[in-house]
């Protein structure tokens, strides 16, 4: 027998640990030392359960071969021996081929105190996790010992080097070296540390305090006083921190809507009010920074009024013109010197121009150039704006981009589909019914082979698929033409008007409202043609239904868009004259007023018709016991589009984002009402956080891409009105920063080095070809350790399947030996009983 | 911080926050939704830490839980005794766990813990099988349960043991980006 088994029996270490065989003591004896160690460290383990068994087996002095049936395993039933034969003959562990050998409970007991399997179970194996990342994020952190803290007696060779040597006490447990690590954390990840410790919370607060408990100890022996300063500087900043999280938690806008629509919807659904949250953010900090730079100053010093202000006529509120159109709401008001504090006894507000000099008897201290601050305002807030955008996206892209293709989906589906956020008794139910389908048509695919599909059905798919397409995008095109005649039309009719005469100035205000109007309408019904369209063709999954579907959609909107930049840059802004515009920056800002107001007209209607009418409808003629169903993608679309108008209109009219928040607030409300009392929750998968980078990418890529590409445009070529504005008497709006510079450079010779800078880096074109090929290359070195990551994984699952297996040959070689050595002895006893 | 309340010392609250993944004020608020479960067990002044436990018949009436089929699996996972008589402090622990900034792998663990029935670290076919019926709520046939069970397992198993380890479970879950935003209960 000996030459079959591949170790060597005679090798010291395996004499060793089966010192005598004929002595089972002494063979459980080292077992069940193995035991008591670990047991040391938490309470009555499972593995100290099977030491008592083992000792009643002892008792009855019969080595009871046990069925692997796995620790804890309904133990309390271990009473007799007629019940354990009972559970030997369980159909069901005869399956596993692990479960299914004869172990015997020395075996057993080793495998019950096995790492893998004491993961969570055992706490000193949670400790001793613990303990290694402690010692690992302190090698990160480098936090060494300082060296005059080693005792004198530590090797000189180890003196500074390894952390081990700080801790020369060698019989201190685990648990004091983790506390040992945790002390000498810092505080935020000693925090960390503790809050993702799977421990009870009345162990880990026992371990922070003993933790705390040993920095005060040491501290007290701290001499320089400027490090106990930074002690309590750092413990005051905590303090402070933890304040203004409070703070920010309790200003943390509708928790009880929002619980209550999740409670009843589930994760999709809440994504989007989610998202208007998001939308809200960006919204309210755009307004802060335009409101704090721009509109405060310019409202507090407000330039010389007309001759004759229109009254107040209700149509304002729709229109955007008339009494609000001289008021800080647009471009045109903005005054193009510097606002100066009078330094003259009568108090008067003094304005100096630009291109004048500075009074001689005028010193004064405050200055604020107006042309400048616009400027850089808008330009900062964009680019801050950005900045969020892009960190957003990449980090919502980083939770749901999974680098290995699923292969997992009945599993998934088993355990990572219950949302437990669901607490309504019917949604509950809804939701089991909708995992019950998704598991059987999973079982159906995995079932069965994909059936081919012939040429004839294929081509007929083809065909549907085209036709669909070509619908979408033939009407698309008809929309975006009628948009374009109607534009031009209008141009020609404001031209007659100026050539004529107004006739009826209210009658000639409502007529601007007919291009927003017209828009809304096409975003409002075309994606209910699109839905039609799709619904006669036949997808592979629903994913790429959906993902089509907002493809569509956004096809739409960005060619809607497109044509009416176009109409307001490229017509409009070309030529302001011709239309009696004496400030065409005025006129577009009050165009995304109107267009933004529309939308949101436009939304309300929807909700009213699409919602509520249509379950009544759909209640009591068509007598369908279920709701229509809330279409998210289409709504965050929406949401989407109006954002883009809000960007886009910044620049034009600085109180846009008040006015956006208004309309978000407001949208909030209707939308979530309505939610709850018309609609039910989706019936089709939902991937909540696939969807969710879908849509913040959306914002960025299209929505904030094309918004700014626009007011770059802006800046950069068109001419700002000769009359009214900031900008006016410069070439471009751009200008205004590079007049402010040469006069620094005229002001301050030394700063001349400051506008060539200036001057290589903005205008030379070099500078952004070369960011965006550095920009290019990362995004290739990223992507190739993508791919070599997913090698790796694919390496790493074959080398687990591979110790699985050793695993699985080095015990039933343990176990065949173990027998092998005790069936001599058990001969040798019972011929010794014999006799 | 200005708050004058007398439920938690101060010392016990920063405890608290630095353990779990709530603030001063949600703590106070979980105080008060633990007292309404059993007013007459719960006493209000929670200073010298006693040591109260309600039991699972209580806790699972709240409405978080109440429709929840794995309701009798939390509580249990989350309790001391393993019977599901939850403390304070469990209590907390629970909610922390399942809280929107909780870390992946601490719900990972705990989502292994909940879904072991029989609690000997492994997943095999048998809590599997209770997991289906619990999330089907019988609307499949055994047979399909059967088949659900034996391919799931055949899917996630990496080592071949034919039941998912911890190490099977944590990368089946990391494949999957929905199980951060599925498994968060709003407190």
């Amino acid at each position: 027998m000996a030459g079959n088994v591949k170790f060597d029996l005679n090798h010291p270490l395996m004499e060793a640990g089966l010192e005598s065989p004929i002595d089972e003591e002494g063979a459980h004896e080292s077992f069940r030392q193995l035991i008591a160690e670990q047991s040391q460290n938490g309470g009555p383990s499972d593995a100290f359960e099977l030491q008592d068994l083992q000792r009643q087996l002892d008792e009855e002095e019969r080595d009871n071969v046990a069925y692997l049936l796995g620790p804890g395993h309904e133990l309390s039933q271990f009473k007799g021996r007629r019940q354990r034969e009972t559970e030997w003959e369980d159909p069901e562990t005869q399956a596993d081929p692990l479960m299914g050998e004869r172990w015997s409970s020395a075996t057993m007991k080793i495998l019950s105190s096995m790492p893998s399997r004491t993961i969570g179970r055992n706490r000193g194996a949670i400790i001793s996790q613990y303990y290694n990342r402690t010692m690992q994020l302190r090698r990160r952190r480098q936090s060494r010992p300082a060296i005059r803290d080693f005792s004198r007696s530590a090797r000189p060779s180890i003196r500074g080097y390894g952390i081990e040597a700080d801790c020369t006490d060698a019989e201190v447990s685990k648990r004091d070296r983790l506390l040992n690590n945790l002390q000498n954390l810092s505080v935020s990840d000693r925090i960390q540390m503790l809050r993702a410790m799977p421990l009870n919370v009345s162990e880990k607060s026992e371990l922070r305090r003993l933790a705390l408990q040993k920095e005060k100890h040491t501290l007290s022996r701290r001499i320089p006083c400027c490090s106990q300063l930074k002690y309590y500087i750092i413990i005051g900043a905590r303090q402070s921190w933890y304040s203004w999280l409070s703070f920010l938690h309790a200003l943390h806008l509708w928790q009880v809507p929002l619980k209550r629509v999740s409670g009843r919807f589930g994760s999709g659904v809440l994504s989007y009010f989610q998202f208007l949250q998001i939308l809200l953010f960006f919204n309210l900090f755009l307004f802060l920074v335009t409101g704090a730079f721009i509109v405060l100053p310019q409202a507090l010093h407000p330039p010389e009024p007309p001759a004759e202000k229109p009254s107040f006529t209700g149509l304002e509120l729709l229109t955007g013109v008339g009494y609000f159109s001289d008021t800080v709401m647009y471009y045109g008001h903005y005054c193009n010197y510097t606002l100066r504090k009078s330094c003259r006894e009568d108090g008067g507000v003094h304005n100096v121009s630009l291109s004048n000099g500075i009074r001689p008897d005028c010193v004064s201290k405050l200055s604020y150039i107006m042309p400048l601050a616009y400027f850089f305002t808008i330009g900062v807030s964009f680019f801050i704006t950005c900045i969020i955008l892009v960190y957003s996206m990449s980090k919502s892209f980083g939770q749901s981009f999974r680098v290995d293709k699923s292969h997992s989906i009945l599993a998934i589906k088993a355990f990572c589909s219950w949302d437990f956020k669901v607490i309504k008794k019917t949604s509950v139910k809804l939701m089991s019914e909708n995992i019950c389908t998704q598991l059987k048509e999973l079982l159906a695919e995995v079932g069965h082979k994909q059936v081919k599909n012939t040429q004839c059905q294929r081509l007929g798919r083809l065909m549907v698929h085209s036709l669909a397409w070509a619908i979408c995008i033939g009407s698309t095109t008809a929309c975006v033409l009628a948009i374009y005649y109607c534009s031009h039309d209008m141009h020609q009719n404001l031209k007659l008007n100026l050539l004529r005469g107004p006739r009826n100035p209210l009658l000639i205000e409502a007529r601007l409202l007919a291009l927003p109007v017209l828009v809304s309408l096409i975003n409002l019904l075309l994606p209910g043609l699109f839905n039609l369209a799709a619904w006669m063709e036949d997808y592979e999954s629903p994913s790429v239904r959906t993902y089509v579907s907002i493809g569509r959609n956004l096809m739409l909107k960005v060619s809607v868009l497109g044509v009416l930049c176009f109409h307001w840059l490229g017509r409009v802004a070309a030529d302001p004259k011709s239309i009696g515009l004496k400030c065409w920056e005025s006129f577009v800002g009050q165009e995304l007023y109107r267009f933004l107001l529309m939308d949101f007209i436009f939304t309300i209607l929807d909700t009213l018709f699409g919602e509520f009418l249509w379950r009544l409808f759909s209640e009591k003629v068509l007598k369908r016991r279920r709701k229509p169903v809330f279409d998210i993608a289409r709504n965050v679309l929406e949401l989407i589009y109006g954002q883009t108008l809000a960007w886009l209109g910044v620049l034009f009219s600085p109180l846009l984002p008040a006015v956006q928040i208004f309309k978000l607030l407001l949208l909030f409300y209707i939308k979530m009402s309505s939610v709850m009392m018309n609609c039910q929750a989706p019936m089709k998968p939902y991937r909540v956080s696939q969807m969710t980078t879908v849509f913040i990418t959306l914002l960025c890529f299209p929505s904030f891409l094309g918004a700014s590409v626009c007011v770059t445009y802006t800046m950069w070529s068109i001419n700002p009105s000769s009359s009214c504005g900031p900008f006016r008497g410069l070439k471009t709006m751009f200008q205004a920063g590079k007049l402010w510079v040469e006069e620094l450079e005229k002001d301050n010779p030394n700063l001349s080095w400051l506008a060539q800078a200036h001057s290589f880096l903005v205008e030379n074109p070099l500078f952004l070809f070369v960011g965006a090929a550095i920009f290019l290359i990362v995004i290739y070195f990223q992507s190739q350790v993508v791919d070599g990551q997913r090698k790796i994984i694919s390496l790493l699952q074959e080398q687990i399947k591979n110790e699985g297996d050793d695993k699985k040959f080095l015990i039933t070689r343990l176990q065949t030996i173990h027998e092998q050595k005790r069936t001599p002895a058990r001969r040798l006893a019972s011929q010794n009983s014999n006799c | 911080m200005g708050n004058k309340q007398t439920t938690f010392t101060d010392e016990q609250l920063e405890a608290f926050q630095d353990c779990t993944f709530f603030t001063r004020k949600e703590i106070l608020r979980l105080h008060g939704r633990y007292r309404e479960l059993a007013p007459h067990l719960v006493p209000l002044d929670y200073t010298n830490s006693p040591d109260i436990r309600v039991p699972p018949t209580l806790i699972v009436t709240m409405p978080e839980l109440k429709e929840n089929p794995f309701r009798d699996r939390i509580v249990e996972t989350f309790s001391e005794d393993g019977l599901g008589n939850l403390s304070f402090n469990d209590f907390v622990d629970m909610f922390s766990a399942f809280c929107e900034t909780s870390p992946r792998e601490l719900k990972t663990i705990y989502a292994f813990k909940i879904y072991d029935f029989n609690r000997d670290s492994f997943i095999c076919k048998e809590d599997l099988r209770r997991t289906l019926n619990k999330l089907t709520k019988g609307e499949l046939t055994p047979e399909e349960v059967s088949l659900v069970c034996d391919k799931s397992i055949e899917e996630a198993d990496l080592d071949g043991d034919h039941k998912l380890s911890f190490t099977d479970f944590e990368n089946m879950v990391s494949k999957a980006p929905d199980f951060l935003s599925n498994f968060h209960i709003r407190i």
